[in-house]
């Protein structure tokens, strides 16, 4: 059985460990620098804004995997093909598999690292956060990209003074244009984050706080830096591996050197957006096909890059380019600042290239789809665009007299107005009467007050029969029958929306007069 | 002798709406708890089918009309000659979830008694297997609703997790008015509309990806501290394992494989977790897939997470579909089971059923073949060569439909007990006429676990015999006698058989419900009142608590592809039941849906060339089907949805992909790769608006 030896122990190699395990045909050992087990990565800015515990991000631990926490990797050895941890055990190996990550970039500040200074980047960072953030401790996070401001928000809801100090001219200017910058900048603002916005830090000094490069000094009692990652690629470049950002990969994830591969942060493909963990565990399912012979023509072609920020309050989404602007691209975006929301959508040949949603989430949430399918998209562009936000193109109407004759008023029944129309004015004037006559409102009685609506438009406005005419009294086939001919006739759409009608509540459109389609169809 | 009037129910689903019937099977609604005296217009149009022209009258052989003996004798001379070269095996029995509990239970005994075969399952296996084996794991015991349905008119947030039952059970939306509802479909359903008009909402899933929804959602509980730890902590357990693979469905990373929006989820757990009277419902649309009993289990865990199944005012059920499909999962016609709910392969409930038949405990054959399977294996060695089928129309309703005619057709012998002509009963060697719902007596077990009387109200036409009858005869032909025929006999049989078991029917008889008590199971002696709530003070396995089994998303079986480029998906409209052989036969409800169509966005209309009411052609791997195309602006441009009560060409069945759960042997009816394109150079499929429009109004 070939002997697979993974080093890191983070998201994406317990991820390749676990899809090794469901393909089965390879001995597995993790080495991990951490002492923690395995656990979410994507989950710390939730611990940090409370929402859980940090004992419970740990990552499912796959049966018959020799992991071996707390022991670092220090010399990889291609040509012996064997890996040395730290202290001085040799591990021999069949395939070697780097998941390494990436660790926290500290820019060049004056104190930085020093007292007070945080990364952001594993659980022992955050438990130092947590450690920090006493409500109404200041703290400044250094860096409004995403995991900054994920940071921010979680620290504000704890009640601690967060100014956030970045120095692009918007917020997470890597995935956002400068609209949905500026309107993300509000709404983190309504929850309680300051924003220094094109600011470069100078120095920190722990009791003072941070000096900018316009020269305020921001008081504050920590510093958190997030301000970008960079590939953790030591071992294999010290290796003779090439390595450029990361370890260069191609499609079957192998880096120069035999035997050696390389997935997620620490990795460089050229369809793999960097700092989420989606490539990752597309790629720990690419190589476990490969490693373990279950599809050797398995490659990793890509991962089409979502961002989604993680924090209470705040819904963005961000997909593909988002910059894309030229002749070729067909545009749409809505900009609405006092309520923060922002949508912008780029297509092109009706697909979606790009896009950013702010406060649209059900139409992020379509957005995401089209963008990951390549599938056309929708021709109704404003309801693609604002999905649910999008006002219904109905009036409401509580009156019964809008009503087209052939709307199903009973579902249950399959009764339409036209029908209750012709039975009461056969006599059946009443809901009791109605229900005898009709069978409406007999199965769940939701309709009642509908028919009772009618029945009281009907006695302002019409006139029952003197008798009661015998050839109503199974009227509701009739009006089938009209119904389906009209239908047919006018090739009308299904829209589920308009085939049961509740008064008040749901909006019908008014689209003839009843009384001619009643009697016209008669 | 015909009776006045018979207080009964409804022949059609589960809810077992109360109806009387008189003399000349028309039919009334009548007060009774589920239905408060509502019918749908199934419902209201059930007697129409007592005296249809189609109703099967005499024996057929050959499809030639014979005397019940010739037809008897043929069936039990085939059984006993093909029984002799093949093995008791090589005979196969096939019911339904709509028999009466009678039947069911008669069934199962014929099968091991007198034919001696393994080989028995039926079409519950389409319908209530994934909810009732997640339901078995989960709670140790599976009844649909551990509580009545009159328990929802206070409920603050009901959640249905694919259930339809606006259209499939109409009057059970008379039970939630009062809620807020959140109804998870890939179609906007009427009931979806309805949950949008409480104030809820309707959560539109990537067909197949249910389960990662409910694992968003169970992950939402987590992040925002809505789990009920001290009942975890005293009544579950299993939770860590559970939420271990539901860290890995953080709502942003659900959201981007199902379609729904993160938001969405966290909204309806923060709807759940801020009320007190909440339960979370599943149906067909959850349990209708190859990892169905997974995707009810991801239900099961959030409900449990939040604290649910077993508090008073709260719950966790699923919605059971036929009419009997309660009792009929509970008496043995199941291929691995025995009377009260009993597994086969417990040798305590073989010798307990063993001693009520008067047989060897060892004469008892083991499990069999679930349904899919059971049907592949015919045509194949050691497969059945004759099958006996009662209470169902396996052509229309099994997967992968021409695979089953083909696998028919296979058959030395086919026999098929029927009222109507249905399309299995078309191709059958010997076709048997049985009396309707409003002709017999007996007991239904309805989607609460209550049991309740149906009653005769008119004899049935001369020559059609009882279901009862023709096993009690088949059993006699084949040496076997002393079987009993008359219901109440039946049933006191059932009662002794049941006793002990998780299905516990001993205490409830004929007299206690005919004098209008409300038995739900497990009723253990003739002086306990029922169990209407189970689980109020523990779970049924050992230790009293509920398990949460760990689940994980698994992809659906087939993917569209370049080939197949979208997903098509089938289920159920109001005026139809099951297969359709009985409503299409009712003009009154074949007239409001007269034939096969597909749902359809327009746009992916526009793209395959297709307008609103043509003709269309959809393809899967495995057949094709002629579908009318009705635009919907609500669908999911990568989704159709066809109705599966249409048979012959227009079965959806032809489509759907026969792929199993490895627990339940559900077939995957809910998601299947198709295209789409429209039917061209066949004139009968040109002008269909002039045929349909002008034939239905001349009508």
């Amino acid at each position: 059985m070939r002997r697979i030896v993974v080093v890191g122990n983070g998201m994406v190699g317990a991820r390749f460990a676990d899809e090794v395990r469901r393909r089965g045909g390879a001995r597995l050992t993790v080495v991990g620098a951490e002492t923690h087990p395995a656990y979410n990565r994507v989950l710390l800015s939730t611990v940090l804004a409370g929402g859980i515990d940090p004992a419970a991000i740990a990552l499912p631990v796959a049966d018959h995997v020799d992991v071996r926490s707390g022991t670092a990797a220090v010399s990889l050895h291609p040509a012996t093909r064997t890996l040395t941890l730290a202290d001085g055990t040799p591990l021999p190996y069949d395939d070697l598999v780097l998941a390494t990550g990436s660790r926290a970039w500290l820019p060049p500040v004056a104190g930085v690292p020093g007292p007070g200074v945080v990364g952001f980047r594993d659980l022992d960072d955050c438990l130092a956060i947590l450690d920090m953030a006493r409500p109404g401790a200041r703290l400044v996070v250094l860096g409004g990209g995403l995991l900054g401001l994920e940071a921010a928000r979680g620290l504000a809801a704890r009640g601690v003074e967060v100014t956030v100090v970045h120095p692009a001219g918007h917020l997470m200017e890597r995935q956002l244009d400068a609209g949905a910058g500026a309107v993300l900048a509000e709404v983190v603002a309504e929850l309680g984050v300051q924003v220094q916005l094109g600011v470069g830090a100078v120095s920190w000094a722990a009791g003072t706080g941070l000096t900018c490069d316009d020269g305020t000094v921001i008081a504050a009692d920590g510093l958190v830096v997030a301000a970008g990652v960079r590939a953790e690629t030591t071992l294999a470049s010290d290796a003779g591996a090439r390595v450029d950002r990361g370890i260069v990969v191609d499609d079957r994830l192998r880096t120069s050197l035999e035997h050696v591969y390389a997935i997620g942060d620490c990795a460089q493909h050229d369809g793999a957006p960097a700092g989420l963990v989606q490539p990752g565990w597309d790629q720990a399912a690419v190589l476990a096909d490969l490693l373990t012979g279950a599809d050797p023509t398995a490659r990793y072609r890509g991962t089409r890059a979502v961002t989604r920020l993680k924090a209470s309050g705040i819904d963005l989404t961000a997909v593909g380019d988002v910059h894309a602007d030229d002749d070729t691209v067909e545009l749409l975006r809505l900009t609405d600042s006092r309520r923060g929301r922002y949508a912008k959508l780029a297509l092109r040949d009706d697909r979606v290239v790009g896009g950013i949603m702010i406060g649209f989430p059900d139409a992020a949430a379509s957005m995401i789809q089209l963008h990951d399918n390549g599938s056309p998209a929708p021709s109704d562009r404003l309801a693609l665009l604002l999905g649910r936000a999008l006002p219904g193109e109905a009036t409401p109407t509580s009156d019964p007299g809008h009503l087209p004759a052939a709307a199903v008023v009973c579902r249950c029944n399959t009764v339409t107005k036209g029908s209750l129309v012709a039975a009461w004015r056969a006599g059946a004037t009443d809901l009791t009467a109605l229900r005898g006559a009709t069978r409406a409102a007999t199965g769940c009685g939701s309709c009642a007050g509908t028919v009772e609506g009618i029945c009281a438009w009907l006695a302002a406005t019409d006139t029952p029969a003197p008798t009661r005419d015998e050839s109503h009294e199974r009227p509701v086939a009739a009006a089938q029958l009209r119904e389906r001919a009209v239908r047919a006739e006018s090739g009308e759409l299904h829209e589920r929306h308009s085939r049961a009608i509740q008064l008040p509540d749901c909006a019908v459109r008014s689209e003839e007069s009843t009384h001619e389609r009643t009697e016209g169809a008669a | 002798m015909a009776r006045m009037t018979a207080d009964t129910h409804c022949p059609y689903c589960a809810l077992q709406c109360g109806m009387t019937v008189g003399a000349a099977g028309e039919v009334a609604p009548r007060e009774f708890p589920t239905n408060r005296g509502g019918l749908c217009q199934k419902g209201w149009t059930a007697g129409s089918l007592l005296s249809h022209p189609d109703r099967l009258s005499a024996p057929l052989l050959g499809g030639r009309p014979v005397t019940w003996e010739t037809a008897l004798a043929h069936v039990t001379s085939s059984i006993r000659e093909i029984q002799d070269s093949h093995g008791p095996d090589s005979v196969a029995v096939f019911g339904g979830g709509g028999l009466t509990n009678e039947k069911a239970y008669l069934l199962g005994r014929f099968a091991r008694v007198a034919l001696r075969t393994s080989q028995i399952d039926y079409n519950g296996r389409f319908c209530m297997s994934s909810a009732a084996a997640a339901g078995n794991r989960a709670f140790g015991l599976d009844r649909g609703l551990p509580f009545p349905v009159t328990d929802l008119d206070d409920a603050e947030v009901v959640v249905l997790a694919g259930a339809n039952v606006a259209e499939t059970m109409p009057p059970l939306m008379g039970h939630l008015g009062s809620a807020r509802l959140v109804v998870v479909d890939p179609r906007r359903t009427p009931t979806a509309e309805r949950a949008v008009a409480s104030g809820g909402l309707h959560l539109q899933p990537v067909p197949g990806t249910d389960l990662v929804l409910a694992l968003g959602m169970l992950h939402a509980a987590v992040e925002s501290g809505a789990v009920d730890t001290a009942y975890l902590g005293a009544r579950t357990s299993g939770f860590d394992d559970a939420w271990r693979l539901a860290t890995q469905w953080w709502p942003e990373r659900a959201e981007r494989v199902c379609g729904v929006a993160a938001a969405d989820m966290r909204t309806v757990v923060s709807w759940l977790a801020g009320s007190s009277r909440r339960y979370v419902l599943t149906a067909r649309g959850a349990e209708q897939h190859a990892h169905g009993v997974d995707t009810v289990t991801a239900w099961i865990n959030l409900s449990l997470a939040l604290g649910l199944p077993g508090t008073a005012g709260s719950g966790f059920g699923t919605i059971t579909g036929q009419g009997n499909g309660q009792g009929g999962r509970e008496h043995g016609q199941k291929a691995d089971q025995l009377p009260g709910y009993r597994r086969i392969d417990d040798p305590v409930a073989r010798a307990h059923v063993a001693a009520v038949w008067g047989v060897d405990p060892a004469s008892i054959p083991g499990a069999g073949r679930s349904a899919v399977e059971l049907i592949d294996a015919i045509g194949t060695p050691g497969g059945p060569r004759a099958l006996l089928v009662f209470g169902s129309n396996l052509r229309v309703s099994a997967p992968d439909a021409a695979r089953v005619a083909s696998k028919l057709d296979a058959l030395d012998l086919l026999v098929v007990a029927d009222f109507l002509p249905g399309e299995t009963a078309g191709r059958a060697d010997v076709v048997l006429p049985v009396a309707q719902w409003a002709e017999e007596e007996g007991t239904l077990t309805n989607l609460e676990g209550r049991v309740l009387r149906r009653r005769r109200a008119l004899d049935p036409p001369p020559g059609v015999r009882t279901d009862l009858d023709v096993v009690a005869d088949l059993a006699a032909g084949l040496g076997c006698g002393g079987f009993p025929t008359t219901p109440r006999a039946v049933f006191d049989e059932l009662r002794a058989a049941s006793a002990g078991g998780p299905a516990d029917y001993s205490g409830i008889t004929y007299d206690r419900l005919d004098a209008g008590e409300a038995l739900h199971w497990p009723c253990p002696s003739t002086d306990h009142p029922g169990t209407p709530r189970l689980f109020l003070d523990r779970f049924a396995h050992p230790d009293g608590r509920a398990r949460l089994v760990p689940v994980d998303h698994v992809p659906a079986a087939e993917l569209p592809d370049d080939a197949y480029p979208l997903r098509a998906t089938t289920g159920r409209v109001l005026v139809h039941y099951q297969s359709g052989a009985q409503t299409r036969r009712v003009d009154e409800l074949a007239l409001v849906e007269p034939d096969a169509f597909v749902e359809i966005h327009p746009d992916t209309a526009a793209r395959a060339g297709l307008a609103d009411g043509v003709w269309a052609r959809v393809e899967s791997r495995r057949g094709s089907v002629l579908a009318r195309v009705r635009l919907v602006l609500s669908a999911r441009p990568d989704t159709v949805f066809l109705p599966f009560h249409f048979a012959d060409d227009r079965a959806a069945n032809l489509l759907t992909n026969p792929a199993l759960d490895p627990v339940s042997r559900m077939p995957e009816f809910k998601v299947a790769a198709v295209r789409i394109h429209p039917v061209s150079g066949d004139s009968r499929y040109s002008d269909y608006r002039h045929s349909q429009a002008v034939e239905a109004v001349a009508t």
